[in-house]
């Protein structure tokens, strides 16, 4: 086990060089200039040639992508053209942010997707099963945009139960560590930071898990009635055991693995809608930065940012394989 | 009935108290500003984009000041002025007893300091204790766009309160660009500590100082208690500049009282916020303009001045500010705004008259279109303060040419390629729109940056007129403001008979507030200025 783990952590160096070299090619053929962005209407000839010459893109092309290997090498991702700031500080400052959001909405998507499927598969063509497939439908159909917009007119304009937007109140005061606000006001004790940040969590999470929640809930249910038609659960109902264990010990178990991997995929869907979700809910994480770097052509902040994120999706698929021998001890990772 | 009496004034006495108490200021309390995206940095000489500078604008100042609701020049940091009889030499008498938010005190050293260090060889010189500039970390893009090496020979520091700047060239708007966010005074000793940092650890002399930055959510400056200037503000304990990048989400944070001010909401929203007694819309006529150009680097539109005319006539402006700005916007006569001085009155702008037009058509050698063939019309491809929708533009003014017999094919490109393009004048452009919001009120940053293409090839029109680079040449070199004014008022009036723009409208800026938020006023350059604005709890 270890050495496979060790053995797909080096197949992460190859993959990060390809996908480095993919995205610094593709864009140098997106059209834009930064230099005309930063400088806008105003821009004159010699002042965009001062700076295209200071942010080294009068240099030929493999000068720039050999400067930015060789930084790497070192564990440095470059400085923002933006905001002059090392792109792993910016990193820092709003991943742990997309991480908190992406984890609670998988969680809630996780949980509530898992429960939904299973009752849905137990009860076929119920009008439970009916409902919650349709629920689903319309989870995964829904814009988030707009769903976003809705709870926040809901929950917090007419009903004024959660905050609309933001991480933290203004009156709140919380000591950063990690830039996890959990985490921070958990280590610190400050009981009235935690309820605060988690209130804030609530609304963007149950948006963003909409989607997740829907597909979970839908594989669930198909893998769960392939598995249920099966003749060891047969057997299993056979023997006298309680509806319970069947389906939870028998059937779930064997179920998962469709599923694990569609949570697996999931994670990136996540982080995808996120970008949509931070906008609205002025939630400052990796998405919403990451989108603006692509408007304003701020190369470094797209290059780091996407080493990060198909670092993450490697590292993500690596945890998928080895659940699957968690699940299923039948299955080798060799 | 005497009892009665005393009882009337007792109640008249009352009622003039608690008037007078609403209407004087209160200290304490937190402002939040509601504004769609977060600063980049906060060192003035580097910044670019309006939500750094409207952060910069409590925690720095400047040698000269605009007035509250004008541009009008007065004293900032420096006391007073002189400029010699040559138009060449400025010296600033300074404030004394103004020190930085770190303890430095301000003079004329720090002066030196903070405008030095954006030269490209600084040619400076101090008093008593020398600084050392350190080496730029990247050019500074508004002193370099400015040509401000061009126009500054070097700075003199001649005694702890007194500064010298003498100029290479006669440059009469040279005043008005020390009145701008870049030309902010900085604290040197805070700056030396980390050069690469200051832009995140800001020190100015301004109303309030800077205390956190969370990146992409807030910034939150407190007061700055020991501030010179003891007439009025600052009020405030803390001010929080959040970012709510969705201009609905932003005025729904309004609405429910959480945010204090919300920047550039939809304008769908502003009839909203007029219908609730809790809102303010403080409304301001930007200083700005968007217009429509032609490719005068190419036939028929560098000589044919029947044709620009006919497209200038042809073009329903009126309805393009009904429909498309939702009123928030006036009818431009002339490329510079109402508000600015040299305005010219007597210029009566290119009126809506399709016969006019079809005329000038004819003249022009193409009647009802003939023999022109399909034309570029390149709008804007991302919303502007003086453009809210560039393509919707474009499509209205197609549908105002077909009228003339010309079919405008609308073109695009996103926002980094349209400007790279235009500036290089490309065969396949015909007309294009752009805009421009003003700087610091003087008429030769709209009238020279933008038409004089005698001047330089990076000025976006590139019409060539002897006359018109004339007149931009003697306001430049004129310190006189009368003189200068008849000057910008006869360009005006070269720029509407030959027509080589037509200005499309000045859009008006509408931020609502809470009705609490009290004295807070929108500046024409859009810079916020929060030092008397305070809270009625």
């Amino acid at each position: 086990m270890l050495s496979y783990i060790l053995r797909r952590i080096l197949i992460l160096i190859p993959t990060l060089l390809g996908v480095s070299i993919i995205v610094f090619l593709m864009l140098q053929a997106m059209p834009g200039d930064p230099a005309e962005l930063l400088l806008g209407e105003r821009a004159t000839d010699k002042a965009l040639f001062e700076i295209r010459e200071h942010l080294g893109l009068n240099e030929p092309l493999y000068v720039q992508y050999g400067l930015f290997l060789k930084r790497l090498m070192k564990g440095d991702l470059g400085e923002t053209i933006w905001t002059r700031q090392k792109v792993w500080t910016e990193v820092k400052q709003r991943f742990p942010a997309t991480i908190e959001l992406a984890v609670v909405a998988l969680f809630i998507a996780c949980f509530f997707g898992v429960i939904l499927g299973i009752i849905s598969a137990t009860r076929q063509y119920s009008l439970f099963d009916y409902i919650s497939m349709l629920g689903a439908l319309a989870g995964v159909s829904m814009p988030i945009f707009w769903l976003g917009l809705v709870f926040m007119l809901i929950f917090s304009v007419n009903l004024g139960w959660l905050p609309l937007s933001g991480r933290l109140s203004i009156d709140v005061d919380l000591q950063i560590i990690t830039n996890f606000y959990v985490l921070d006001a958990v280590l610190t004790r400050n009981w009235v930071a935690l309820k605060d940040v988690l209130w804030h969590i609530i609304m963007p999470a149950v948006t963003l898990s909409t989607i997740p929640m829907a597909i979970v809930a839908r594989m669930t249910r198909s893998a769960m009635l392939d598995v249920l038609r099966q003749d060891y659960i047969k057997t299993a109902k056979a023997k006298g055991l309680s509806q319970f264990k069947v389906v939870f010990k028998h059937a779930l178990r064997n179920a998962l693995i469709p599923v694990v991997t569609t949570i697996g995929l999931q994670f990136g869907v996540t982080l995808g809608g996120a970008i949509l979700t931070e906008t609205i809910f002025a939630w400052p994480g990796v998405g919403k930065w990451m989108y603006d770097a692509v408007m304003q052509r701020d190369y470094m902040v797209i290059q780091g940012g996407t080493l990060l994120i198909a670092t993450l999706f490697v590292v993500i698929n690596l945890c998928v394989d080895v659940l699957y021998a968690i699940i299923n001890p039948r299955i080798s990772v060799n | 009935m005497a009892k009665k009496i005393s009882l009337i004034f007792i109640l008249i006495a009352f009622l003039f108290t608690s008037a007078a108490m609403a209407a004087s200021p209160k200290m304490g309390g937190t402002l939040v500003f509601g504004r769609g995206g977060d600063s980049v940095g906060l060192d003035p000489a580097y910044e670019t984009d309006g939500n750094s500078f409207l952060v910069c604008d409590n925690i720095y100042e400047a040698l000269v000041g605009y007035a509250d609701e004008s541009t009008a020049l007065e004293p900032g940091l420096a006391e007073s002025w002189e400029i010699s009889s040559d138009g060449k030499k400025y010296t600033f008498q300074l404030r004394k007893g103004v020190t930085f938010h770190d303890g430095t005190p301000f003079n004329a050293n720090a002066v030196v300091f903070s405008i030095g260090r954006m030269m490209k060889t600084p040619n400076v010189k101090f008093v008593g204790k020398e600084w050392k500039i350190p080496p730029q970390e990247r050019p500074p893009e508004y002193w370099v766009s400015m040509e401000m090496d061009d126009t500054i020979g070097s700075i003199e520091a001649v005694s702890e309160y007194k500064v010298v700047f003498n100029l290479k060239r006669v440059e009469a708007p040279f005043l008005a660009n020390m009145g701008m966010d870049f030309a902010d005074i900085i604290s040197p000793t805070a700056f030396m500590k980390n050069p690469k940092e200051f832009l995140r650890n800001p020190v100015g002399t301004g109303p309030y100082k800077f205390f956190q930055w969370i990146r992409d959510d807030r910034i939150v400056l407190v007061k700055n208690a020991k501030y010179w200037d003891k007439k009025g503000g600052p009020y405030l304990d803390k001010i929080v500049f959040r970012a709510i990048p969705e201009n609905s989400v932003r005025f729904l944070e309004l609405k429910t009282g959480n945010i204090h001010i919300c920047q550039f909401p939809n304008p769908a929203d502003i009839d909203l916020a007029r219908k609730d007694a809790n809102l303010n819309l403080p409304t301001q006529p930007g200083m700005n303009i968007g217009y429509l150009s032609f490719n005068h680097t190419k036939e028929p539109w560098k000589s044919n001045l029947n044709l620009r005319k006919a497209i200038a006539h042809a073009i329903n402006r009126k309805a393009i500010v009904d429909n498309i700005y939702q009123g928030m916007g006036q009818v431009a006569k002339n490329p510079i705004p109402p508000t600015m001085w040299g305005y010219n009155t007597s210029v009566p702008g290119y009126k809506y008259d399709l016969e006019l037009a079809k005329e000038y058509m004819a003249k022009a050698g193409f009647p009802e279109g003939k023999g022109l063939g399909e034309i570029t019309l390149w709008s804007m491809p991302v919303p502007r303060p003086y453009n809210p929708e560039g393509q919707k533009i474009g499509v209205a003014m197609a549908a105002d040419l077909k009228k003339l017999g010309i079919t405008a094919r609308i073109v695009s490109y996103d926002w980094g390629t349209y400007l790279k393009r235009q500036r290089e004048q490309p065969e396949d452009m015909d007309l294009f729109q752009l805009g421009w919001t003003g700087d610091n009120g003087d008429p030769d940053n709209f009238l020279a940056v933008l038409f004089d293409g005698l001047a330089s090839s990076s000025v976006r029109t590139q019409w060539h007129s002897e006359a018109y680079h004339n007149y931009m040449l003697m306001g430049k070199q004129t310190v006189d403001q009368a003189k200068r004014t008849k000057i910008y008022e006869d360009a005006l009036q070269l720029l509407y008979d030959e027509c080589p723009v037509i200005p499309i409208a000045h859009s008006t800026v509408i931020w609502p507030s809470q009705k609490k938020v009290m004295n807070f006023k929108l500046h024409p350059t859009g810079s916020v200025r929060m030092k008397n604005v305070w809270l009625d709890k």
